[in-house]
């Protein structure tokens, strides 16, 4: 018993630090899909934050010191945001298809970052990162037996904010009157543009919110699981999230579990030699967990896993 | 302006917004734009070496442009062609290496079986999507990783732990002396005419048979289709098996033309779904894909050479194809703008 509690407080925080990422992000999609845009290019939004996370970090270390890495995010979520109006002004205004502009748009990233990584650095990859995120041990309930130690001692600052971005995400769908317009627009925009609401309006904030959030994903992954940036520092991170929104019901506190699970995965994934009963399991099953689960929740073995309504159709005034 | 007109224009215009968008980008990060393209064109055209090279880029673009388009025809996103292509490449891979058969038997057989082992992958989000109407964009993308890290797999166990499987063997192989001799001695192979080959194949398909005008039915209406007595769900099946077969083969290219073997892979290929934008691009026609790969394939082997040339990073070329993607998709707001022109002019 007390081996297997060592493998927990082993894999428990590794499992938290894989999951946070993919919360900030599956979080974003929520938005943008709830409002009826799909948004394939959560990868791609993910890389750039993942870029600009840790050049800005290299950049600015000297001037902010500790507090760089939270500048970074900062950073990386304001360029996002701004990319994903790309996506927007495409899926939105012009009428593209969403899953086309969400492919070019993931494309673009990792063209635009990898560019600019070889004409600042003049190499495939920057330099290492020195201000790293901190962990912290969150007291008295740092000191709780068994789940103490598990999910409260040395974790990392940002999976502390995804879980309460979570919170908030699920408090503005749900509780407040742009949660209301949001999923209005995403199930039924004509009705909603009856009501008053400006369909386009509100679907140009959720895409530049869900820029946003993926940004600080790959901000958060970057700065806490490689520390530099390369061709392959954002390998399908976007994409797991994009299956952990599914997996969770285009519902934020859904999607957070499922992003918990997710991460779990990939910790069992990266340990599972050094775990006794785990070693006969080949890796492989566990990499393609994520993927498997999301395609039977679609399947609907696990209950119906039903979009927003008006997912993927422009909003076309006085269209019936 | 006719709308047949209009449909040759929006692509034009697309690629020349996306190579002035990327000679601005060049401009503003300090590069010398001109020199990038007349480095990029010579990467492409310079000599015979290059062209053969080229040829040989081109040839699973075109397959993987064909494997999109063609499910495209029957209304179905398969953003999986990535993962079709890595089942195919394996068990292409596989069969060359495997088995020892003469030429005229080996060869076919692997194309075969990399065809078929595109197909299978293709079936499962075909099958969801018929019977229980799962959207088939993100079960292809899940089925992608899945191809991915089974394939990895697969090689370590076959490699017995090593990272590459062995070579396969001459009587499996698309190379050629002749093509290769002709080209100064570039890795150009057969595979350019299996890839044309396909081209026809699908045309047939599509415009002359019975397959494919439902095929096609279904992609125009499903429910119409659906009371003119067609199947819905076979054909959904079929397109994406048929689909998946091309990618498959598109993988076959690089098992038993180019690398001759598959190594264990960090990544995708990119050719899947650089594929979207090959039939995007071509407007799903088997001719337009013929294009559209043809162009892509020169920019993705052409960029080789603009580091050495003009000191440019290679993935300019890759900004540039993302943002012909992306105008070819917004290219409702070409046509607006093309019609304001046109307008405008039977004015005066």
């Amino acid at each position: 018993m007390g081996g297997f509690l060592d493998i927990l407080y082993f894999i428990v925080p590794i499992s938290i630090a894989y999951a946070a990422p993919l919360i900030f992000t599956a979080i974003g999609g929520v938005f943008s899909e709830r409002s009826g845009v799909i948004n394939i290019g959560l990868e791609g939004l993910m890389v750039m934050g993942a870029f600009v996370g840790i050049v800005f970090n290299l950049f600015f270390a000297d001037t902010f010191g500790a507090w760089t890495p939270w500048v970074s995010i900062l950073a990386a979520m304001l360029v996002s945001a701004v990319f994903s109006l790309m996506h927007a002004v495409a899926s939105i205004s012009f009428r593209a298809d969403q899953v086309v502009s969400g492919v070019a748009i993931n494309l673009l990233g990792i063209a635009i970052a990898l560019f600019s990584v070889k004409m600042i650095y003049g190499k495939g990859q920057t330099d290492f990162i020195q201000e790293k995120i901190p962990r912290f041990n969150i007291p008295f309930l740092q000191d709780i037996p068994v789940i103490g130690p598990m999910f409260f001692k040395s974790v990392y600052g940002s999976s502390i904010l995804a879980v309460a971005i979570a919170i908030l995400a699920w408090f503005i769908i749900f509780k407040t009157p742009f949660g209301l317009r949001l999923r209005s627009v995403g199930e039924h925009p004509m009705a909603a543009d009856t009501m008053g609401i400006k369909v386009n309006r509100i679907r140009y904030i959720a895409v530049i919110i869900s820029g946003g959030l993926a940004g600080i994903g790959g901000a958060v992954y970057a700065q806490t699981m490689t520390n530099d940036f390369g061709h392959a520092t954002i390998n399908g991170q976007g994409f797991m999230a994009l299956a952990a929104m599914i997996f969770g019901k285009w519902h934020p506190i859904g999607a957070m579990g499922a992003a918990l699970f997710f991460g779990f995965a990939q910790a069992l994934a990266i340990s599972s030699s050094g775990i006794p009963f785990m070693q006969n399991v080949p890796s492989v099953f566990l990499y393609i967990l994520p993927y498997a689960l999301t395609i039977i929740a679609l399947a609907g073995f696990i209950g119906k896993a039903n979009g927003p309504k008006a997912i993927g159709d422009p909003y076309i005034k006085g269209s019936r | 302006m006719s709308n047949r007109l209009i449909n040759v224009l929006v692509p034009v215009i697309s690629i020349i917004l996306g190579l002035l968008v990327g000679a601005v980008v060049m401009l503003v990060s300090g590069y010398d734009p001109v020199a990038g393209y007349i480095a990029l064109w010579n990467g492409i055209f310079g000599d015979a070496y290059a062209i053969g090279e080229t040829i040989r880029q081109i040839s699973p673009y075109i397959l993987a442009g064909l494997a999109v388009a063609f499910a495209f025809r029957t209304g179905l996103f398969n953003i999986g062609v990535e993962g079709q292509l890595i089942v195919g490449w394996f068990a292409a891979a596989y069969v060359g290496m495997a088995f020892e058969l003469p030429k005229i038997i080996h060869l076919p057989l692997a194309l075969l079986a990399a065809a078929a082992a595109g197909a299978i992958w293709g079936l499962i989000p075909g099958l969801l999507k018929a019977t229980l109407k799962v959207h088939e964009v993100i079960v292809t993308i899940m089925m992608n990783y899945i191809a991915l890290y089974v394939v990895n797999a697969l090689i370590k166990v076959l490699a017995n732990g090593g990272f590459k499987t062995e070579k396969i063997h001459d009587t499996a192989s698309l190379r050629s002396d002749f093509l290769s001799e002709l080209t100064d001695y570039s890795t150009l192979h057969y595979g350019i005419f299996v890839a044309l080959l396909m081209v026809f194949v699908m045309w047939f398909i599509l415009e002359k048979m019975k397959l494919g005008y439902e095929l096609k039915s279904v992609g125009f209406n499903e429910n119409a289709a659906q009371y003119a007595g067609m199947s819905v769900k076979k054909n959904i099946i079929m397109a994406m098996l048929i689909s998946g077969a091309f990618a498959g083969l598109a993988g076959a290219m690089e098992a038993l033309g180019t690398f001759g073997n598959m190594s264990t892979r960090a990544g995708f290929t990119g050719i899947g779904f650089d594929g979207i934008a090959v039939a995007l691009l071509g407007a799903n026609t088997p001719l337009g894909v013929v294009f559209g790969a043809s162009l892509f394939g020169s920019l993705k082997y052409g960029a080789n050479n603009m580091p050495n040339a003009a000191n440019i990073p290679i993935e300019i070329v890759s900004i540039v194809i993302a943002l012909i993607i992306f105008f070819v998709a917004s290219g409702y707001i070409i046509r607006v703008g093309l019609q304001r022109i046109s307008k405008k002019k039977e004015a005066k």
